[in-house]
């Protein structure tokens, strides 16, 4: 494990709340994500893991609380803004384009880094061309990294569930994000996968320096690969620290094996 | 035999993202332009003209924008009629306004029209998705033909209230109005059509079609890429009234001549193109083209056998000619729900392969 508490926190929640009506989601939930780290969210299920998320890349805004990312309180702002300062994520369900490619899906992960104007695309002219072979080959590493090769011009509708998943990761990928949020990347997936899915998780954490948060059922897995680890349920915290802290809290025991009130 | 990729090996991207990767289907296209260029225009009569070519050339125009918007983005539209009319009184407008304005730029000024009309009409698409755009786009139809009708203005204060195109000429070459030759018709619609499906092939292969996909496929998905609906949205309306603007636009002045908005540009063609590219398949180019020729053909072409072939009263011909078309588009959809594009998709695989099975 990488020694991280000196380092500054790229993104900073600070007292969430977030409610639907009457129900409450997330309850004044504050945590912060370090640069560089993996860091994990974890909790039962309803716990407000994914309505966290959510907070994070702006479908939800919360009623309260305050984000912080990269020094500066972040004001309200859509989902496609945030995506420009450079957060990328992948869903619980997939959520790929399935009428088109693998290849065509990765590219529109760059779609935030081109730059030419509709009047150059609609001749392919100029910056068109140029700019599309550019990205294709960003792309194309991603796709060898990503060891998907043979898939590049299938559309991903009629890929199996483990390769859809590599396919959301790598359209993620593209957008060279700073922060990745996976939610349950390795859900449904038999061990090999899994194995495989960590690897490409440790290695963009390594490679590209890539900071992510990632939501997790497997506890083996999250232990392995994650710096640090944020424990949800009912929408609290109850528990925040590394891997080996987080085993050893009785609230977190309590909430995943249950405790007998008498 | 000659279908295959196998030996032509790419080096480059771009050979890589051309529209046609396999060198029998290039030479193929090389083949067809030539025909459509070359070959036609000489052989070219009043018949063919009035009743196969110009409605092709017309409807794929029409068809390739309607795709964009539903095919490529995924924004049900039945205002096309509507848009068309919008094309079309406006080119009349800026002929009769501006004489000396050559046809070709009246052509693509009555699509720019159509475009900011179409973004208008397309903003409700920020709120409403599917079947729900479909009746706010039902209501830009009904709209666009009412105020036509009813505002003088529009025909110029005509007694009939019809529109009527003046003769216009290009390089000295009448293509509008009655005593244009049909190889001239023909030719500047020709012209046109290919301009805008090249244009059209360019926008969705690169940044923008790919961002209109996104939209359509998965729009939660594309948002948190960085790709802002609003602004995707409203381009996939503008263009697609550009072309729709455009088709109706030569529809008009081209084709018909003249024209009464309620007769030339009702509901009932905003569900002719909705079937051309359902059956010619949604999101392919290729598709529109399929599409508006077999729409356009089949009808035609039922004709010559009933009445022609078998001899039949040309009233019950009619009649039938409409219960024919409608069972063959349902049990074409039902045999291949996605379209003509799909099964020569299909047929393409299968002749790759050929001569063997696997």
């Amino acid at each position: 494990m990488r020694d991280t508490a000196t380092v500054e926190p790229m993104l900073d929640i600070r007292n969430i709340t977030l409610r639907f009506g009457g129900v409450v989601a997330i309850r004044d939930i504050s945590f912060d994500i370090r640069q560089g780290e993996i860091r994990a969210i974890i909790g039962p299920n309803g716990a407000g893991k994914s309505s966290m998320l959510n907070v994070i890349n702006g479908f939800y805004h919360p009623q309260e609380g305050e984000i912080w990312f990269r020094g500066k309180r972040r004001g309200p702002m859509r989902p496609h803004e945030i995506a420009r300062q450079g957060l990328a994520r992948t869903f619980q369900n997939i959520a790929l384009f399935k009428g088109m490619t693998t290849l065509d899906n990765i590219m529109t992960g760059r779609m935030t880094r081109m730059r030419s104007s509709m009047l150059e695309q609609a001749l392919w002219w100029g910056r068109a061309e140029r700019e599309e072979n550019a990205h294709r080959e960003k792309v194309e590493r991603i796709i060898d990294f990503l060891e998907i090769q043979s898939i590049r011009k299938t559309p991903v509708g009629r890929l199996p569930y483990g390769l859809q998943k590599r396919v959301e990761l790598g359209r993620a990928l593209a957008a060279e994000p700073e922060l990745l949020l996976l939610d349950e990347p390795m859900a449904g997936m038999n061990v090999e996968e899994k194995e495989d899915m960590s690897r490409f998780i440790l290695d963009v954490n390594d490679e590209f320096g890539t900071t992510i948060a990632l939501i997790e059922h497997d506890m083996g897995v999250v232990m392995d690969i994650s710096d640090r680890v944020v424990v949800l349920d009912y929408g609290r915290k109850i528990g925040d620290g590394t891997p080996d802290e987080v085993r050893n809290n009785p609230d977190v025991i309590d909430a995943y094996l249950g405790v007998s009130h008498d | 035999m000659f279908y295959r990729e196998a030996g032509d090996f790419k080096t480059s991207y771009s050979d890589d993202g051309q529209t046609f990767p396999i060198a029998f289907d290039r030479w193929r296209y090389y083949a067809v332009m030539a025909v459509a260029f070359l070959v036609i225009p000489f052989l070219i009569n009043d018949y063919w003209e009035k009743s196969i070519l110009m409605p092709f050339l017309v409807w794929s125009t029409v068809a390739i924008g309607l795709n964009i918007l539903t095919g490529y983005c995924g924004q049900l539209s039945l205002g096309t009629g509507g848009f068309m009319a919008v094309g079309a009184y406006a080119s009349y407008k800026l002929m009769t306004a501006f004489p000396e304005l050559n046809i070709f730029f009246v052509v693509l000024l009555s699509g720019g029209i159509t475009a900011l009309v179409g973004v208008l009409f397309g903003l409700p698409s920020m709120r409403i998705k599917g079947f729900y755009l479909a009746v706010a786009t039902l209501a830009a139809q009904f709209f666009l033909v009412w105020l036509f009708n009813k505002v003088p203005w529009f025909y110029n204060y005509s007694a009939s209230g019809q529109i009527t195109a003046p003769e216009r000429s290009v390089f000295g070459i009448l293509v509008t109005g009655p005593n244009a030759a049909p190889w001239a018709t023909y030719l500047f619609a020709l012209v046109i059509l290919t301009g805008l499906a090249w244009v059209a092939r360019n926008l969705t292969r690169g940044r923008v079609g790919r961002s209109w996909m996104a939209i359509r496929d998965m729009d939660i998905a594309a948002e948190i890429i960085g790709v802002n609906p609003l602004a995707t949205k409203l381009s996939a309306f503008a263009v697609s009234s550009f072309y729709i603007g455009v088709g109706g636009a030569l529809f008009f002045s081209v084709y018909l001549g003249a024209a009464e908005v309620g007769e030339a540009f009702g509901i009932d063609k905003s569900f002719l193109v909705l079937f051309m590219i359902i059956i010619g398949g949604l999101g392919s180019i290729f598709g529109s083209f399929a599409g508006a020729a077999f729409m356009v053909l089949l009808p035609v072409l039922l004709k010559n056998v009933l009445v022609g072939g078998l001899g039949w009263p040309t009233d019950l011909a009619a009649h039938l000619q409409m219960l024919i078309v409608g069972g063959l588009i349902v049990l074409f959809l039902i045999l291949e729900p996605h379209g003509l594009a799909q099964l020569w998709r299909i047929a393409k695989e299968k002749l790759r392969l050929w001569p063997f099975p696997h």
